[in-house]
């Protein structure tokens, strides 16, 4: 008997009991709608679920006795002791037959005539002609006994109980942990053999609580099919849907995380995948497509494989696209390679499908897949061959309540490392290529390319993150195995990467615990765990470390300056670290500006420097820009001058105007925490930042732009002094925030944090807009504007939240608590924009009012 | 050493429907300051703990412990007034609450006795007080021996992400 008719058996026995029931209470309140409504609706789920299944014998009972209790429902029929008995007769047949079903595993041949003209003549309002049980044979009892099947060996339990009983049996194997632990410190103990008993029972029971929680991914399939029918017909294809494996099991909770992504991914490869008959008649191949779903275990991983023979994904037009929508530029694709390119397709709003069918084409897909898929600590993979099809593999852990992982040592401090995501271990030493220390053959060493530490391994350069500094941990006092560490080598999706570590333990079975809710936002932990000594340790997620450092922040984020684009560059992911662009210019001392404010980066040679009104300018995509020396002038000697191009392009004003900076050296593009000590009485700088290590100069934008262009931000002054608060407490942000707003026109008044802001509103004071950061002290921006938004003169304004974190979630958290646009830091543009938009819309609300 | 407060609980209950006028508080003292808070929202008292560390938390958040199983975050009440650190080697207290189902741990110097308070000795938060003490008091009683200052657990613990 297949699962679907045990399934049936199951359920229908239960609605049958309840249906006796309902059926006797009716006919002792007649008028009781909700039961009357209950029983037909029992009648009518069996009929349907009958003519799905084939029963058709049962179906026809089921039909008669669904007629009358319409017309019951329907109040065309009175509910009398006699209509009840019948369709109560009409109940106890359809009893016999699912009886007999379960225990032949298909339906008996029987007359039930009798009983369907009584029924039916009941429904028409007549007496029921006598039905007897009698009249009708019983072949279920002359039918041979076949083997007995049926539901009576399951119970349903809820989920919850389930859930409580994973919970339960994790904490089981943590104390049974720490136990085996203590032990092992006595040598021989009275508790030896019973704590080994302990320990097998245990690992029993786990395993057997696990089985509970299993479930075939058939069931994340059962929709499937239907969809691929709709999807046919929608799109006038020939699709055929073949499932391989759907018997394999994976964890529930697994399972319910998988099923809209494989569903999305289905859907995606019968829109996009398969051609139309036509088309692949063109193509030689047989005009049905197929979609093949194959599921299976390997090692410890399910590996899901949805493969299409369509026309495979077309590389050129996701090149295009990628440059169109500015994710990468010509030079850096022609330097990628086919796979890579392909895994554009799992970017944000990256969608190929030229047009936007009801099915898909949306570019809200591939990266929502991977985004859920990565969340359960999976993989995705994509092939796919020119007129032979695509093919996603999906790669994900079997449970996720329950994992392995290598607990390993830095800074004096110990985390856990998912073993999923480890791929091996190097033990190497500290590069010091001055020093000439000959290092053993066979060891590897550390090297650095402008201080960024490299591993070379085997034929790759494997990227380096010390733990230590991106934790920011402390170093230990001495160092007593100076030179020497270890690298795990971890992988996330295509994205390789060393994590640096002091020590490596061993590997432990943990049972991971989710973080308390203040600490979410640090990316770098998926969780937290108790280790068999009773400590607890946080849990390293390689997804979040790729990330924050950027190795693999290309998938979620787009590149912003094209030219000076680099991978640490394009990470703003902790919220604090800012890229900024190190340059020198008029002094051997670095200077720095955050690489967000500079449009381009150029050389300029010298002849093509002009003077125009006794200032240099240069002719520069077809227009004159004016060029500002840093240094005060301009070195003639110079062949060549790098030059930092501000521009202020289309911003809706008409303008459309950019300055060069011109400036003696670009040194790097560097990734620092920004601390501006200000110091106001130089001309042109901020103030001194410590990046790299090294004491900078953090120049004033504006005042360089103004040098330009005395109107710089004064032209667009259509906003008429529109009353701006800024809610920021970083002084360096606030220093670029209140010039910058004034100098387009607005009245800015500026709070150093969300307190004194809320003490503005209670004084009094009105604004036309709010600017607010999201991480303050104290209270966050996200509280501070669900202040605003409950109560007081407030309530109603834009409130844009200006921050460095940009993920969608965080945005989308953003936009929950009442903020009215999201814009990132140092985005001055899109801050005008926004604020010109926003007070667009207030203004003409205010003169409704 | 967990000293189980919960037995206590009914104790509590009575005592607020007997006269609506008593309230009960577990005290506690942080840089010599009595504070104390609602007894029925701590969970347990805890001697010293170890306590891991956790990077890039804000830094009020002193690191995780475990207790019976349940992982705590631990809460540093000197940090989070903004007061100066204890001596190092000066064992520390803490107090569990329970807030949206996670647990936490206030550091503090000394967890003192449990206190029923007259409502009559209740006054507001005087508006003078420092920023962070006004930010988190609920008020204060005058008692004989000094003044207590009643912490608000659940502002206390809307930390913000730390930037």
């Amino acid at each position: 008997m297949d699962d679907l008719l045990a399934d049936f058996l199951t359920e229908t026995n239960e609605s049958l009991a309840d249906l006796d029931l309902a059926l006797v209470k009716l006919e002792r309140a007649p008028d009781d709608g909700p039961t009357l409504s209950l029983i037909f609706r029992g009648v009518h789920t069996i009929k349907g679920t009958c003519g799905f299944l084939g029963l058709a014998r049962l179906e026809r009972v089921a039909h008669a006795a669904e007629n009358v209790l319409g017309r019951l429902r329907d109040r065309v029929l009175p509910v009398t002791g006699e209509v009840i008995s019948t369709v109560l007769a009409g109940i106890d047949r359809i009893k016999e037959i699912v009886a007999g079903i379960a225990a032949t595993g298909s339906e008996q041949a029987g007359d039930d005539a009798a009983v369907i003209a009584a029924l039916n003549a009941i429904a028409e309002g007549k007496a029921a002609p006598v039905a007897t049980d009698a009249a009708v044979p019983l072949e279920q009892a002359e039918a041979p006994p076949g083997e007995p099947v049926g539901a009576a060996q399951t119970i349903r339990v809820t989920v919850d109980v389930l859930e409580d009983l994973m919970t339960l049996v994790s904490e089981l194997v943590l104390t049974r942990n720490q136990l085996l632990q203590l032990a092992r410190r006595q040598e021989d103990n009275a508790f030896a053999v019973p704590l080994q008993r302990l320990s097998q029972i245990t690992s029993d029971l786990q395993e057997g609580v696990m089985k509970t929680r299993m479930q075939p991914i058939g069931n994340a399939w059962n929709k499937l099919p239907r969809l691929v029918r709709d999807l046919a017909r929608d799109l006038n294809k020939k699709i055929e849907l073949t499932m391989l494996g759907a018997e394999t099991e994976l964890d529930r909770q697994v399972l319910e995380l998988i099923k809209d992504p494989l569903t999305h991914m289905v859907r995606n490869s019968g829109d996009h995948g398969l051609e139309t008959p036509a088309e692949r008649r063109a193509a030689g191949k047989s005009e049905t497509g197929r979609i093949t779903l194959n599921a299976f275990h390997e090692g410890g991983h399910i590996i899901i494989e949805i493969a299409d023979d369509g026309r495979g994904l077309p590389a050129d037009k996701i090149r295009a696209k990628a440059v169109q929508k500015g994710l990468a530029t010509e030079a850096e694709l022609a330097a990628m390679s086919e796979a890579q390119i392909l895994r554009f397709v799992f970017r944000a709003g990256f969608s190929t499908a030229a047009a936007i069918t009801s099915v898909s084409g949306r570019g809200v897909g591939m990266d929502v897949v991977k985004t859920n898929i990565e969340k359960i600590g999976g993989a995705i993979e994509l092939t796919s061959r020119p007129g032979h099809g695509t093919t996603f593999t999906i790669k994900i852990p079997l449970t996720l309540a329950i994992a392995s992982a290598l607990i390993v040592q830095s800074g004096g401090e110990r985390f856990a490392i998912p073993q999923l995501s480890v791929v091996e271990l190097v033990r190497a030493s500290v590069g010091d290529t001055e020093n000439g220390n000959a290092k053993e053959a066979g060891q590897s060493r550390i090297e650095q390319i402008n201080d960024t530490p490299v591993l070379r391994l085997r034929d790759r350069l494997l990227p380096l993150v010390n733990l230590r500094e991106l934790l920011e941990l402390s170093a230990p006092q001495a160092d007593p195995d100076a030179g020497a560490c270890y690298i795990v080598v971890t992988q996330v999706g295509t994205a390789t990467c060393g994590i640096i570590v002091d020590a490596v333990f061993d590997t432990e079975e943990i049972v991971v615990k989710p973080v308390a809710p203040i600490l979410r936002h640090v990316t770098m932990f998926s969780g937290n765990t108790i280790l068999g000594d009773g400590s607890v340790i946080m849990i390293l997620d390689p997804n979040g470390i790729a990330r924050a450092t950027g190795i693999a922040g290309g998938e979620t984020r787009g590149a912003d300056v094209g030219a000076a684009a680099r991978p640490t560059a394009t990470s703003l992911q902790s919220g604090e670290r800012t890229a900024l662009l190190i340059f020198r210019a008029g002094g051997p001392e670095p200077k720095a500006v955050p690489l967000g404010l500079v449009a381009r980066l150029e050389h300029i040679a010298r002849d093509k420097v002009e003077t125009s009104a006794g200032q240099p300018v240069t002719q520069y995509r077809g227009k004159l820009m004016p060029l500002v020396p840093l240094s005060g002038m301009m070195d003639s000697e110079r062949d060549s001058h790098p030059v930092l191009v501000f521009s202020d392009m289309d911003r809706g004003t008409g303008r459309d105007r950019a300055m060069g900076l011109v400036v003696d050296e670009i040194v790097d593009v560097a990734e620092d925490v920004l601390r501006v000590e200000l110091s106001g009485d130089r001309a042109g700088l901020l103030g001194t930042a410590v990046i790299d290590g090294r004491a900078t100069d953090v120049i004033d934008t504006v005042y360089w732009l103004r040098q330009a262009f005395q109107d710089w931000f004064g032209a667009a002054a259509n906003h008429a002094s529109a009353r701006v608060l800024v809610v920021e407490d970083s002084d360096f942000f606030r220093h670029l925030l209140v010039p910058a707003l004034s100098a387009a026109g607005y009245d800015v008044t500026a709070a150093n944090d969300a307190g004194q802001a809320l003490r503005l509103r209670e004084a009094g004071a009105m604004f036309e807009a709010i600017v607010s950061d999201i991480e303050m002290p104290d209270m966050s921006g996200l509280e501070f504007v669900r202040r605003v938004r409950a109560e007081g003169a407030w309530a109603e304004l834009p409130v844009i939240a200006l921050s460095g974190l940009t993920q969608p979630h965080e945005i989308a958290a953003g936009r929950d608590a009442g903020f009215t646009d999201y814009v990132q830091k140092f985005e001055r543009d899109a801050l005008l924009a926004s604020l010109e938009q926003c007070l667009a819309q207030q203004r003409p609300q205010a003169l409704a009012a | 050493m967990a000293l189980d407060l919960i037995e206590r609980r009914p104790i509590a209950n009575e005592a607020e429907e007997r006269g609506e006028s008593d309230t009960m508080f577990v005290t506690l003292t942080v840089a010599r300051q009595l504070c104390g808070v609602p007894v029925l929202s701590v969970r347990d008292v805890l001697g010293e703990q170890t306590i891991t560390r956790i990077p890039l938390a804000p830094a009020e958040v002193a690191g995780s412990l475990n207790l019976r199983g349940r992982i705590v975050t631990a809460v540093d009440l000197r940090r989070r007034l903004r007061l100066p650190p204890a001596d190092p080697g000066e064992p520390r207290m803490s107090v569990v609450t329970e807030q949206g189902g996670e647990l936490y741990a206030l550091l503090v110097d000394q967890v003192r006795e449990v206190m029923s308070l007259r409502k009559s000795q209740f006054e507001r938060t005087p508006p003078t007080l420092p920023g962070a003490w006004a930010a988190y008091a609920d008020g204060i009683y005058r008692l004989p021996s000094g003044l207590l200052v009643v912490l608000d657990v659940g502002r206390l613990l809307a930390l913000a992400p730390d930037r």
